[in-house]
């Protein structure tokens, strides 16, 4: 039977995935049921956020500095050229994928294991049996949350990837800030922001709609819970790395 | 009136229940009894709407749930008050505010009216000093006592309680009786009470469904429920007898 080839689970997943982002769309309309959740989550994926963005942002710059140090001679190259490929990976690539790899972690799995939680505890279906639209009550200003606060905190982790990597260049004898910044600004495109915008508003739609959808139809108790939870970090991974591919292949 | 017609569940390969018919009339209290995992909580879910069918409607006042718009849905909704199985409390906001929760979103109500209604019901429920504790500090018993004053707050047509009496101790387990059949008389309220306590049956309910083998197994008024020749509901009653005597002697 159809149903039992490999593929099938997968695409009846992808179905209901898809019938939960429709849900959410139109309930999109309904403003004034997740206005107050809406701002909540604003805090919880955005600014609570910001720390660990900002550590992911400082090292990733000073390490990639100190490595493309390494790897490149620079008496062959003009040392300027370390800040060009330094910045330029920070905006087009890392700042956007490596901070979605560690918020699929973060807000990822913390919108699962909420909606799971308040799934196997009924409190979902008490939601909807007082008239409520659970979908437009928590999945709406969950992905949101994601859609708008995930460029803020891209352009948090790209200020201080290329913070990290003027400082460690500096303090590493490698190239002096002003150096660095020359480079910088030598390769530095707009289009290259404007992609990693792009990137970093595709990430935050695939964590929290991921996030949102295992949660929000978890069963079986606490265990249940536990594994939505597993397969929405999981899956957010794949599909950030995914995504990241295909952008990369449409938009360079 | 609520009129349960035909209907059949299964969850993938698993078949909760076929065919099962019976009719709640109003003012009266019916008692779902049966096993545990025999899916009388899935069977309440039906009522409004909460889980659909593979087959079978729920009319009530003649008209289909699963056949409505959202909208009407919602309304239909709002005519029930459920206590769910564990309560159900949402656990990030504090116990008053999950009471006051419906009233601030589906009425007009100012803020003196609001404290007004919550205080009120908190104390239909014996808890009026409970408001502004934090859900997570409710026992097991006061969790189901607030889940009902917020199942109450709405002034519904029908309440349906998920095992209103399980893991309580029998003192508190009578007190929420008590409390069931005065919802029912006082505010005239017809109410779908599950559970598997015979105790329980035999001082809320006019009528019993009994669930087993996954139909509907027997159906009548409670008094001639120990007079009927299905043996297993017999079996169930004996069982549930034999702790309670066994428990007080
Ligand atoms: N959402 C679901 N998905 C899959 N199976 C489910 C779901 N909900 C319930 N079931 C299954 O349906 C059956 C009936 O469950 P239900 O919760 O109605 O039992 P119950 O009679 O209320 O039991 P208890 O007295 O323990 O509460 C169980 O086998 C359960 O595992
Ligand atoms: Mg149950």
């Amino acid at each position: 039977m159809i149903s039992n080839l490999p593929g099938a689970a997968g695409l009846r997943q992808f179905g209901k995935y898809a019938q939960l982002l429709y849900q959410a769309l139109r309930a999109s309309t309904e403003i004034s049921t997740y206005r107050k959740n809406l701002f909540q989550e604003f805090v919880k994926v955005g600014y609570e956020s910001i720390p660990i963005i900002f550590l992911v942002g400082i090292f990733t710059g000073a390490v990639l500095t100190l490595q493309t140090a390494y790897q490149l001679d620079t008496d062959i190259y003009p040392s300027t050229i370390i800040g060009s490929i330094v910045a330029q990976s920070i905006v087009i690539e890392l700042a956007a994928v490596i901070s979605a790899l560690v918020l699929a972690g973060k807000v990822g799995a913390r919108i699962s294991t909420e909606l799971g939680t308040m799934r196997v505890s009924e409190q979902i279906d008490a939601l909807e049996s007082m008239g409520f639209n659970s979908v437009s009550f928590l999945v709406v200003p969950r992905i949101l949350a994601g859609l708008l606060m995930f460029p803020i905190l891209y352009t948090t982790a790209a200020v201080f990837g290329i913070l990290g990597g003027i400082t460690a260049g500096a303090l590493d004898g490698i190239l002096p800030a002003a150096e660095f910044l020359e480079g910088a600004r030598a390769f530095f495109f707009e289009s290259d922001i404007i992609f990693g915008y792009i990137k970093s508003i595709v990430f935050g739609f695939v964590i929290t709609s991921i996030a949102c959808y295992k949660g929000y139809y978890a069963f079986g108790g606490a265990e249940g819970v536990g594994t939505a939870t597993t397969q929405a970090t999981v899956l957010s991974c794949i599909f950030v790395l995914l995504a990241d591919f295909a952008l990369a292949a449409i938009l360079l | 009136m609520i009129e349960i017609k035909n209907l059949t569940k299964s969850f993938g390969d698993l078949i909760v229940w076929r065919d099962v018919s019976f009719d709640i009339q109003d003012g009266e209290t019916t008692a779902v009894i049966g096993r545990s995992g025999c899916g009388k909580s899935v069977l309440m879910k039906h009522l409004n709407a909460l889980l659909y069918p593979d087959e079978g409607n729920v009319l009530i006042d003649g008209k289909c749930v699963f056949e409505l718009s959202y909208s009407e849905l919602r309304k239909v909704r709002q005519r029930f008050g459920i206590l769910f199985q564990g309560g159900a409390l949402f656990d990030s906001i504090s116990t008053f505010e999950n009471v006051a929760f419906p009233l601030r979103y589906f009425t007009e109500q100012i803020e003196d009216e609001i404290t007004h209604n919550v205080n009120e019901a908190l104390s239909m429920v014996n808890l009026q000093e409970a408001g502004n504790k934090s859900t997570s500090e409710l026992s097991g018993g006061m969790r189901k006592r607030v889940g009902l004053a917020r199942a109450i707050i709405l002034k519904p047509d029908y309440l349906l309680y998920d095992e209103p009496t399980s893991g309580l101790d029998p003192k508190t387990s009578d007190e929420i009786n008590e409390l069931i059949v005065n919802m029912a008389d006082s505010l005239d309220i017809t109410s779908v009470v599950i559970t598997h306590d015979m105790h329980s049956v035999l001082e809320v309910s006019d009528k019993v469904a009994f669930l087993d083998e996954q139909k509907l197994s027997w159906f009548g008024k409670t008094e001639d429920m120990k007079h009927s020749d299905n043996q297993n509901l017999l079996e169930f009653i004996s069982a549930s007898e034999y702790q309670i005597n066994s428990k007080t002697a």
